[in-house]
């Protein structure tokens, strides 16, 4: 298999725009999937009898396959992005709900009841001191769901939205290697950079956090 | 809708659509032969890694960072390469269904070894027990647990993806869906669909019945 490597600059324009195609199919479903897994990790992390229910649905959708998950959704929204976003978001909330209630779980009870002690309400208690707590565990989540959605996207070159994944279905139509190459590279290189952003911002996020490096390879290692 | 759904309830119900080479009885039969040799195959593969790596603790670095490498990994696109390097011959599936079984099951092999306490592994080595005793009379039924939820993982995932066999021109359920996309048969699509999800699910909920039947006995935590 040769590389024509004169294809790379000739296509670079293209690249970039694929690149951007991708992220815009990426980035909105791993948000929109914190945006439903957020509410009801919390759900299930408080209300004992809905834990099943959720986690059960979650892992249910997660077995469909992705290809199947978009060609299902076409019916109700058609050959359009939302079908290829609404499909990730459904893929993201396995991972996201997951990590969210084992982060809330994690959080000591005595950390809350010391809240409450302080006249802290519930929702305040949430949000001020359970969430950042568990931000570790759920960013974990976060950084797989982002991994798994962009190499995902993908997968929905099919009905035409797969940002990189045009440049598979271009070499494979044209018996062509290299943009497939080209697509590969850059969806890992894409996944990569994500991951790294994520921990960044992970660590802007958590500045308690910094120093203990024992601590925190144990977390991380409860987290995976 | 209501019409979409009736037509794919009449394409699944068919008797003739189920009979013959080219019916959804062989069609299942193809999806299974691929996502069986191919769940085998990185098991084969990723068992003796992960439990060598989680034994000896040397390489956790690779095996956790694989994890990750595997889930970017674009399996269209790796399929796709395979192809146009290889050409036409049953390959292509089968590498890149490997490629995507192997992290997951390494990676929740060395999870179930790491996650041994090591007191009770000291505590094998002070009754007398040699290293690869240790290693298969505590440490790998302590981790079987987790190491089946990496199996089932991978299978689940290698079902749902059996159907790009289709897209480099193989059988399996695939073929329905790529065939309907062509075809613009969108009942044809949604049956493909349908089938390889509740595939997907069946044999996730075999695995999960296997698990339970193994560990049958054992402690709520060992699940």
């Amino acid at each position: 298999m040769t590389i024509e490597w004169g294809w790379f600059p000739d296509h670079a324009d293209e690249m970039a725009r694929l690149t951007a195609d991708h992220l815009a199919t990426a980035v909105p479903a791993v948000l929109l999937g914190l945006l439903i897994a957020l509410p009801l990790a919390v759900l299930a992390h408080r209300i004992r009898p809905l834990r099943g229910i959720i986690l059960g649905a979650s892992n249910i959708l997660y077995t469909i396959p992705s290809l199947a998950f978009f060609v299902l959704l076409l019916p109700v929204t058609g050959l359009t992005r939302t079908t290829a976003i609404v499909g990730l978001t459904a893929y993201t909330l396995v991972v996201l709900v997951r990590n969210t209630v084992e982060g809330l779980d994690a959080v000591p009870v005595k950390v809350r009841e010391a809240s409450a002690a302080m006249g802290t309400g519930p929702l305040r208690t949430l949000l001020t001191v359970e969430l950042p707590l568990a931000l570790p565990v759920i960013m974990a989540g976060v950084r797989v769901a982002t991994v798994m959605s962009i190499s995902l996207v993908s997968v929905a070159s099919y009905i035409g939205y797969g940002g990189l994944g045009q440049l598979f279905t271009d070499g494979f139509q044209r018996n062509f290697p290299t943009p497939v190459i080209a697509g590969v590279a850059l969806t890992l290189l894409l996944a990569l950079v994500a991951d790294a952003l994520l921990v960044t911002v992970q660590w802007l996020c958590t500045p308690w956090r910094r120093g203990t490096s024992r601590q925190r390879t144990s977390l991380r290692r409860k987290a995976a | 809708m209501l019409e979409l759904l009736k037509n794919l309830a009449a394409w699944l119900t068919s008797p003739a659509q189920w009979s013959g080479p080219e019916g959804i009885a062989a069609r299942i039969l193809e999806h299974l032969e691929y996502s069986v040799l191919a769940t085998l195959a990185a098991a084969v593969i990723a068992l003796p890694v992960g439990l060598l790596i989680g034994h000896t603790g040397r390489g956790a670095f690779l095996a956790v960072n694989l994890s990750s490498f595997g889930r970017a990994l674009p399996t269209v696109g790796l399929v796709t390469l395979v192809f146009l390097a290889g050409g036409l011959s049953v390959w292509p599936v089968y590498v890149s269904l490997v490629a995507l079984a192997v992290p997951v099951i390494i990676t929740n092999t060395y999870a179930g070894m790491a996650a041994v306490d090591p007191e009770v592994k000291d505590a094998a080595k002070g009754v007398g027990l040699r290293g690869h005793q240790v290693l298969w009379q505590v440490e790998l039924p302590l981790a079987l647990p987790l190491i089946m939820t990496g199996v089932r993982l991978a299978t689940v995932q290698v079902v749902a993806t059996a159907t790009i066999a289709a897209y480099v021109s193989f059988g399996g359920l695939g073929r329905y869906v790529f065939d309907g996309l062509a075809q613009r048969d969108l009942v044809q699509v949604l049956g493909g669909a349908a089938l390889v999800a509740v595939l997907a699910v069946v044999a996730d909920l075999a695995l999960g019945g296997l698990t339970r039947l193994l560990f049958r006995g054992r402690p709520a935590t060992a699940r």
